[in-house]
């Protein structure tokens, strides 16, 4: 398991503030997830898609993440057009399709791309590490943004002891199957990564302690505004007064 | 277990976020600094067990376990999984930011729920008692948890009853499956580590 974020060359989007580009997500989702016009998501659509290409992701990891969070949308395409009541567009038989229907799921679809969408322009071009200080920056609670990076921090570390005791299991010929033993080693495994994860953290406290921690971690730099954050930020502000005047 | 992004309506997804901001503020009050490393390790020990597909039948299935996350963290459980539903819509785009109110809702609720259900039977004596614990925290979390789902749906849009039924009755045997993992995983820590089960939060 490779949990390294997708990054490709270096562009406009990489060289933003962290802080102002969470400012930005943030507001642009506020206005994205209550949008309903059709012609204004369609906006919101078109601005993600410049941010993505700004973002310069390898293609195919774009279109295999794409098709993936648009199969639970497919999966509502099956009913709500013919579940939702309204004027008849098309008829199946018994079933009929409701222009009130397709429309609800239009509008559903484009947003669902649209946000989707931006939130990878920004996870790939932004580390997690540098989100974790414009968390800080933002006065989100201490406690809370070192649970986020202690989190982040171990991912990794736990996949790979998950890896080792897979690997464990396969060399004594484990095959999943549906049966009582599968669950009960799948079960084990569990208790074996917590058992694991709670020892590595007792270990990484008595560290901190060693090293004089004391709740906070220093900060080594200090990251300045520049003038083309605040060009961005403008631009994207404008850019959701348009599509909120759009909607109407 | 995730709503997609742009599925709720306005006021749901208003509604989960401030309940969500209230329980994970609770949650972090709760907890001194000294066990942030705790739940934090903990918190990915779940992020990776629920990358876990068991298999059920033709088919196979995550698990969730966030019944077993509010076992052992308490209130903690609020933050820790509100912080692993950000990892996991950052990493590989399950959920979302504007979906994470409601979805903390839905999973860290249950969670709590059956801290205060069963903790106290799972961290009593015995191991047939945890694993009757165990069980039962599985079943109910998953259950409360859909039910969440199908609440934030319907009070979206009524017309979403058939998918909703449909996800319902094809998670009953994951139900099962998920009571059964956790009822295995929590005999295995009262055996292995009962340490574990002590809430500094």
């Amino acid at each position: 398991m490779d949990h390294e974020q997708i990054q490709g060359p270096e562009g406009l989007l990489h060289a933003l503030d962290a802080r102002i580009k969470l400012v930005c997500v943030a507001l642009i989702s506020a206005v994205v997830a209550l949008l309903s016009s059709v012609s204004a998501l369609m906006i919101a659509l078109f601005f993600s898609l410049v941010l993505i290409i700004g973002a310069r992701l390898p293609l195919r990891v774009l279109v295999v993440r794409i098709l993936a969070f648009n199969l639970f949308i497919a999966f509502l395409w099956l009913f709500l057009p013919w579940t939702l009541p309204g004027k008849e567009v098309y008829r199946i038989g018994i079933f009929s399709m409701s222009a009130e229907g397709v429309h609800f799921m239009t509008g559903i679809t484009l947003r669902s791309n649209a946000l989707v969408l931006m939130l990878m322009a920004w996870m790939a071009t932004t580390p997690i590490v540098a989100t974790t200080r414009a968390l800080k920056a933002l006065h989100v609670p201490d406690k809370l943004m070192y649970l986020f990076f202690f989190t982040y921090r171990y991912i990794q570390e736990i996949s790979n002891e998950y890896t080792r005791l897979v690997t464990a299991m396969r060399i004594r010929c484990f095959r999943p199957r549906t049966d009582l033993h599968t669950y009960r080693s799948y079960a084990y495994l569990v208790g074996m990564l917590l058992v694991n994860s709670f020892e590595r953290s007792l270990r990484i406290r008595y560290a901190m302690l060693c090293r004089g921690f004391q709740g906070h971690f220093p900060r080594l730099a200090s990251e300045n505004i520049s003038r083309l954050d605040v060009v961005s930020l403008i631009v994207v502000c404008l850019v959701l007064v348009g599509i909120i005047y759009v909607e109407g | 277990m995730h709503i997609a992004e742009g599925v709720c309506s306005g006021p749901v997804l208003v509604a989960g976020l401030s309940l969500a901001a209230a329980g994970v503020a609770y949650g972090i009050k709760r907890m001194d600094s000294d066990s942030v490393p705790k739940v934090g390790v903990l918190s990915s020990a779940f992020f990776v067990a629920s990358l876990i597909h068991v298999p059920i039948g033709p088919v196979s299935t995550h698990l969730v376990l966030n019944g077993l996350m509010g076992l052992l963290l308490g209130w903690a459980a609020f933050p820790a999984i509100m912080v692993a539903l950000v990892l996991q819509a950052v990493l590989f785009q399950y959920g979302g930011l504007t979906t994470l109110g409601v979805n903390t809702v839905n999973m860290a609720v249950p969670a709590v729920i059956c801290f205060f259900l069963f903790g106290a039977l799972a961290r009593g004596e015995g191991v047939n008692k945890a694993a009757l614990a165990g069980f039962a925290c599985g079943f109910v979390s998953l259950t409360l948890s859909l039910i969440g789902v199908a609440t934030a749906l319907l009070l979206t849009q009524k017309a979403f009853l058939t998918p909703v039924k449909i996800v319902l009755i094809s998670h009953i045997p994951i139900m099962v499956i998920e009571g059964i993992i956790t009822a295995f995983a929590l005999m295995f820590l009262k055996k292995v580590k009962p340490e574990i089960m002590e809430i500094d939060s």
